[in-house]
């Protein structure tokens, strides 16, 4: 069916200057979040183009379209110089465009050379899927790749990098003239990156046409022929990586003046609150130690993997560490359950609002009392006067804005949302507020109104945590910074006039 | 922060209003309208004895259908209900053949029940099971010990005092039974709708990692709900048991899933996460009076089931084709 349109792009993709693919000042919206505003980007056949943000700058966004998951609002899609349309993902595919997600979308259940070919199998006799032939076809592509896998083996039973290289066949299975990887090296040990290097440069070889995301800077210029760099859903720069160097390219990623749009605080701590010693985790996180006092904000920063949600989360009581004391206020807690937490003053807001940090099919009201049932109760009986009150104190100090407080959750912007969830904790009078994430998927207005809480709390006394990868919410909300990198503290700065690149330097251990 | 030019009411509706346009009210309407039409279908229908009666129709299920009910909002189920009866019945005819008085029999019902539905809890909330699977398993294990230790026989020999627990009245037309599912209905509906627990079990419903995130104990709520739902199959051991007066492995077989219907006809999401006590209360007054209708008829059982079953689906597909047509 598409076999003219295969055509043109093979001409076309003989000549080096016609990009593959091309998107031509793609805006994107959605509910009170630009997410992409006229940005550009070209892939050129046999050259790695690697694409650079912070975390929120669109490349998510960017790439869900360029899969035919999400339609822009504005802008075009080449294929080969020609206007197209991917109205869904089959569509994309059709053009050779393929992606190789964050968390790759594989059958655990499934054989190897089941997942390669799932949706486009080889057929034979009555329409049936031609077992033999899949396999001997996994086989080809998978020796292609130089990947030793049995096409017969079911997925669960490999590694997280084979796992890869099966996403990688699957991709190159349907002929694929433009490969995405979406932070491929994340999962991977050393080794296995450096066999995930021979193979990006095996598919260069072959022609395709390469967008690599990273925040790694030491394989962007290791692997990568172009970068473009996104921030805030816009363009801010693009070229060859031969052209520039390490600094311009943090620089172009975090660009923006910091101290601007934060609330200006004066920070003077307390007495100290929260005292964690040699605290570890089987896989996730070893020997963290550190302390927090009263009105300070501590910034937490890292890559994504680094450990730091996992950290909060073993503080709140939802995974076990395997050593380790926390102290508050000078007394050690066990805590074996969020619920255990709760009752010692520790409440965590975590990145995921939709399945953790609140409850979206039940009202406002409901949510924001949940916690604290027992204060507006008495002997277990719930008195729904007081319940509406106590709502009504801690949505009003946050400025909610909704129709009426039985409006389920689920119908909120994700700012109004995240109100919601932080009303709840503060509701139960907590001494320490971890806020993971805190203005992921929150527009800019109420970004502010969060950074502003922020400040006020800690004002007030609170002692607060912030987990974020944002950095220019790190340097502008915290008064102390630890940077995370594979588990493991390598870094406590004190925010003085601590430079962004200091903490990319940190975190990726350059 | 605190510029409060804008007010966030609470309520938008009143609580009467959500409640008028509910799922429960349409229900009270098809009751009505089956009451009617049995009025009309038979001329014994309309006698106090004859309803009183009929309330024996689901008195015992119903007891089991709250606790399940609960259950079911919170996103498990307990499908051994009717097997517990079994075993609970088969230990309390076993002690009779010993002597056991009154008291003890009771006693041992609801131990029994309770022993059982900790049972279940434990290996759903400590080992993580699913409900459904566990107590599939669980159906068949007490009903085969109940099997194992009667075989073709029955026990009897049920003291006087008993029986009154399902032969009982307490004035007039009104059963001990109807008093006693009247009490726990109540008791059920304060806990589900009034309580922390029962607020716990919506949140557990809706989203059980969001609300273990919010601080609630979730695997202590399920495993409570589980020994409630124990226990009252002991109730309706005890009541089932002095109503028939003898005990075979059989008793109450099927009963699960006909508790089952009556807790989603009465507007439980399957899903879990919404429904109401008085829902289920409607949902079988609702199923009794049909089966009592359709028995006055002369209607033989088989027919009665394909009723009931085009019951369920008729009512809950109804709100689907409603909002289908208008969408149109």
């Amino acid at each position: 069916m598409l076999e003219q349109t295969d055509n043109t792009i093979l001409r076309d993709a003989a000549s080096d200057d016609v990009a593959v693919l091309a998107l031509d000042r793609i805006t994107k919206t959605f509910p009170g979040v630009k997410a992409l505003s006229e940005v550009s980007l070209q892939l050129y056949p046999g050259k790695v183009t690697a694409l650079i943000g912070e975390n929120g700058a669109g490349k998510s966004t960017v790439v869900k379209t360029m899969t035919g998951i999400y339609q822009p609002d504005g802008g075009a899609i080449l294929v080969g110089g020609k206007v197209t349309k991917f109205p869904v993902p089959q569509a994309a595919s059709d053009h050779g465009v393929t992606a190789i997600h964050q968390e790759t979308v594989l059958f655990d259940e499934l054989s190897v050379a089941e997942n390669i070919f799932l949706g486009h199998a080889p057929r034979g006799a009555f329409g049936l899927i031609d077992l033999k032939k899949m396999a001997e076809r996994a086989r080809e592509i998978l020796n292609g790749i130089g990947a030793n896998i049995d096409p017969e083996h079911k997925l669960k039973d490999l590694g997280i990098a084979n796992k890869h290289l099966v996403a990688v066949a699957r991709a190159l299975s349907i002929d694929a003239r433009v490969v995405i990887m979406d932070e491929p090296t994340a999962a991977l040990s050393h080794k296995e990156i450096e066999e995930l290097y021979e193979l990006v440069e095996t598919l260069k070889a072959q022609g395709k046409a390469i967008l690599f995301i990273s925040h790694k800077f030491d394989e962007i210029f290791r692997i990568a022929d172009n970068y473009t760099v996104f921030r805030d859903g816009q363009l801010i720069g693009d070229g060859a990586i031969a052209d520039v160097s390490e600094p311009d390219l943090v620089k172009m990623m975090v660009g923006r003046d910091v101290s601007q749009i934060f609330p200006t605080r004066d920070s003077s701590p307390g007495d100290t609150i929260l005292r964690v010693e040699g605290y570890s985790h089987p896989t996730e996180f070893e020997d963290i130690g550190f302390f927090l006092r009263k009105g300070e904000i501590l910034g937490f920063y890292g890559l994504v993997g680094a450990g730091r949600s996992e950290l909060m989360q073993a503080l709140f009581g939802i995974t076990r560490p395997s050593g380790g004391t926390v102290e508050i206020d000078g007394a050690p807690v066990q805590i074996k359950s969020p619920a255990d937490a709760v009752d010692s003053g520790i409440v965590y807001v975590p990145e995921d609002r939709g399945k953790q940090g609140a409850i979206l099919d039940l009202p406002i009201f409901q949510n924001v009392t949940l916690p604290s049932l027992g204060r507006i109760s008495s002997k277990g009986f719930l008195k729904l006067a007081e319940e509406f009150k106590l709502a009504r104190e801690y949505t009003e100090r946050l400025d909610l804005r909704a129709a009426s407080l039985d409006t389920h959750v689920g119908n909120l912007s994700g700012g109004n949302q995240q109100k919601v969830v932080i009303a709840k904790w503060l509701a139960t009078k907590p001494k320490v507020i971890i806020l993971d994430e805190p203005t992921k998927g929150v527009d800019i207005g109420s970004k502010a109104a969060v950074h502003e809480f922020m400040a006020e709390l800690a004002a007030q006394g609170l002692a607060v945590i912030m987990v974020s990868s944002e950095i220019p919410e790190v340097l502008g909300m915290s008064d102390r910074v630890i940077v995370m990198r594979e588990g493991r503290m390598v870094a406590e700065l004190a925010n003085g006039d601590l430079q962004p690149e200091t903490l990319v330097r940190h975190a990726a251990g350059i | 922060m605190s510029t409060t030019d804008r007010f966030v009411p609470d309520r938008l509706q009143s609580p009467l209003e959500q409640r008028l346009k509910s799922w429960e009210t349409l229900l009270l309407l098809v009751a009505i309208g089956i009451f009617v039409a049995n009025s009309f279908a038979s001329p014994y229908f309309l006698n106090a004895w004859n309803l009183s009666d009929a309330t024996f129709n689901f008195t015992e299920k119903a007891m089991i259908a709250f606790a399940m009910a609960l259950l079911i909002i919170s996103g498990e189920i307990d499908l051994s209900v009717a097997s517990i009866i079994a075993l609970a019945s088969t230990a309390m005819g076993a002690a009779v053949q010993m002597g056991v008085g009154m008291p003890g029999l009771v006693l041992i019902g609801l131990g029994v029940g309770l022993l059982c539905g900790a049972f279940n809890g434990l290996l759903v909330t400590r080992m993580g099971l699913p409900s459904i699977v566990v107590t599939i398993g669980t159906m068949s294990l007490f009903r085969g010990i109940s099997f194992i230790v009667l075989g073709d026989q029955a026990f009897r020999g049920y003291p006087q005092s008993f029986s009154w627990f399902g032969q009982g009245y307490v004035w007039w037309v009104i059963s001990f039974e109807f008093v006693l599912f009247a009490i726990i209905a109540l008791i059920y509906a304060i806990l589900l709708h009034k309580t922390n627990f029962g607020r716990a079990v919506y949140a557990i419903g809706n989203n059980a990692t969001g609300a273990m995130f919010s601080g609630i104990r979730v695997q202590r709520v399920k495993f409570t709900l589980f020994l409630l739902t124990g226990l009252m199959s002991g109730v309706a051991a005890i009541c089932l048991t002095a109503r028939l007066g003898s005990t075979r492995p059989s008793i109450a077989t099927g009963w699960e899933l006909e508790i089952v219907t009556m807790v989603v006809l009465g507007g439980v999401s399957i899903l879990g996460g919404s429904g109401t006590i008085i829902g289920v209360v409607i949902a079988a007054f609702v199923m009794g009076l049909v089966t009592f209708g359709l028995g006055l008829l002369n209607v033989p059982g088989i027919v009665m089931s394909i009723v009931i079953g085009a019951l369920l689906i008729g009512v809950i597909a109804l709100p689907r084709l409603w909002s289908m047509w208008r969408a149109r």
